[in-house]
């Protein structure tokens, strides 16, 4: 493989699968507003 | 004390967790699609520098679409219809649209899935021998001449009739019982039968060459608009998004869901599930490439149907420890594709659930059974490869493309509801929408997807598509795509029951969070 085709290949599986590992994590770190959130927002 | 939700969750079907719904977008937005369409798509418009715009157009209209479609299921609580009709009366004919076009999606994607099926057991013996395009075309299906014959090739009924009785029972089983629980089981088996796929083409003989023609950049081709539709309509085809699909499946996830970061994990799965695809489909190719001495280009010629029928054989036959290649292979494209299904016709059972008020097994078999009778009539006779490919090019360049179009029109100018669906979806979601999503899905998605649409007509104007006879194309393939409008229209007219109420069910702030 070429060194282009060869970095090409990992920016593309780091900001694809990266970007799913990253969103994984997001997911489950998000914690839902509190009611005192909601209610100051109101 | 029982909730607006429970009710509704007992009336309707949802999906008990966030992780099943994930699971099931997931499964209807890896497709097909993704394994044969992706890598020749790619390969074609710039290999590796194809990635930028592939990623531009993932965030400026893939992933926004996607968020408006969960928007619109999620906060309206309906199927495609409901939903449309609970944002403003007058729109709920798009909702119609898009089940007529899934009806007619599902009846041709259960044949594609049949014929995966049936290589699934050909690769074991290599049964197309030494000439497979000459087998899938010839012995196979047996397609002559291009006209609409009524005789049957039993080769391709019996597994059509599997794949639409497993899908009957599926769906009878409801949204967790029967979609969710689906999802649930095959969406991981899916993973693992293509990481072994993937690991065992990269261990044959030219798998790198595969890989440097799949990724090498040609950086010329970003300057070629043709480059940008393409990735356009790679991902907006990819994702599923904008034919209901992905408002019906929003409505059975609980109100407190992070809709947003669910739809990141979704749309990134979707597209690292692609790039896996790209890479095992390259490898075999290289492989193959090397063996025959001839360019990746020749091995890789015809995407899609070419790609699975006439190349895979090919290096299953040729590859060492083939017939687990060939068994790895179908058998990912049978999963990726009944999933897919499910999804699709899910789209048409939730709308008559609601319009009718229906039960899940009534509204099953009120609609299965006609889409399984007229599948098997058109899709195993030996005309059904050309029915389908007229039928498909057209369902999804004047179909999805142009319904997608109008309704994000309509939602962000018409009805003006984009801040009303960003407010809904800050509630809960990890990722907050602002001004920047509305200005995407209000402009640019909407210019590109038109660019994308309009390019593809005009070609269509040039060449007649696909070399068939005209009156296949007006009848099969035009005559598909006013159809579905004529439908959406006259179905809206239908009043909706008593009991369905077309107000925005309003829940209490404790269920809300």
């Amino acid at each position: 493989m070429s060194a282009d085709a060869v970095i090409m290949m990992i920016v593309a599986m780091l900001i694809l699968w990266g970007g799913l590992v990253v969103a994984i994590i997001r997911l489950n770190r998000h914690e839902p507003p509190t009611l005192d959130e909601i209610h100051r927002d109101l | 004390m029982t909730t607006q939700e429970d009710v509704e969750a007992t009336k309707r079907g949802a999906f008990s967790s966030r992780k099943v719904f994930i699971l099931a977008a997931i499964g209807s937005a890896v497709g097909l699609g993704n394994i044969w369409r992706f890598p020749y798509v790619a390969y074609e418009n710039g290999g590796g520098a194809f990635l930028i715009p592939y990623l531009v157009a993932l965030l400026t209209a893939g992933l926004p679409f996607l968020l408006m479609d969960y928007g619109l299921g999620h906060k309206y609580r309906g199927s495609a219809p409901l939903s449309f009709a609970r944002l403003r009366r007058g729109t709920e004919f798009l909702g119609w649209w898009q089940v007529g076009i899934c009806f007619l999606i599902a009846v041709y994607y259960a044949a594609v899935i049949a014929w995966a099926l049936r290589y699934t057991f050909f690769s074991v013996d290599k049964a197309w021998g030494d000439d497979p395009p000459g087998f899938f075309i010839g012995e196979f299906l047996q397609a002559g001449d291009v006209e609409i014959t009524s005789d049957v090739v039993a080769g391709v009924l019996v597994p059509l009739l599997i794949v639409w009785v497993a899908v009957l029972l599926i769906m009878g089983f409801g949204v967790q019982k029967g979609i969710g629980t689906t999802a649930l089981f095959l969406i991981p088996v899916l993973v693992i039968v293509f990481v072994v796929l993937v690991i065992q083409a990269l261990t044959l003989d030219g798998s790198a060459a595969g890989l440097d023609a799949f990724f090498s950049p040609n950086w010329d081709a970003l300057t070629e608009p043709g480059v940008w539709a393409a990735a356009y309509g790679q991902i907006f085809f990819s994702l599923s998004i904008g034919f209901g699909i992905m408002i019906t499946y929003a409505s059975y996830v609980g109100r407190k869901t992070d809709m947003t970061g669910s739809g990141m994990v979704v749309g990134f799965a979707n597209s690292g599930f692609e790039l896996l695809a790209g890479i095992g489909v390259f490898a075999a190719l290289g492989f193959i490439a090397q063996a025959n001495g001839v360019a990746i280009g020749e091995a890789a010629s015809g995407g899609g149907v070419g790609l699975a029928f006439f190349a895979f054989p090919t290096i299953i036959s040729e590859a060492p420890a083939g017939a687990l290649l060939g068994v790895l292979f179908f058998g990912s494209l049978v999963i990726a594709g009944l999933t897919s299904l499910v999804s699709v016709i899910e789209v048409v059972i939730s709308a008559v659930r609601d319009k009718f008020e229906l039960s899940r097994i009534g509204a099953t078999m009120w609609v299965g059974i006609p889409a399984a009778v007229i599948s098997l009539v058109f899709f195993s006779t030996t005309s059904g490869l050309y029915v389908l490919d007229v039928l498909d090019h057209f369902i999804n360049q004047y179909g999805i493309l142009v319904v997608a179009v109008v309704s994000m029109l309509v939602v962000a100018w018409g009805v003006r509801a984009l801040r009303t669906l960003a407010e809904h979806h800050n509630v809960n979601g990890s990722l907050k929408l602002g001004r920047t999503w509305i200005a995407i899905v209000s402009v640019i998605t909407p210019v590109a997807l038109t660019y994308v649409l309009v390019r593809g007509f005009l070609d269509e104007i040039d060449t007649a598509y696909g070399d068939y006879p005209q009156w296949l194309l007006n009848s099969v393939g035009w005559g598909a795509a006013v159809a579905v409008i004529v439908f959406g229209v006259l179905a809206s007219l239908v009043r909706w029951r008593p009991e369905t109420s077309l107000e925005e069910p309003i829940l209490t702030t404790e269920e809300t969070r």
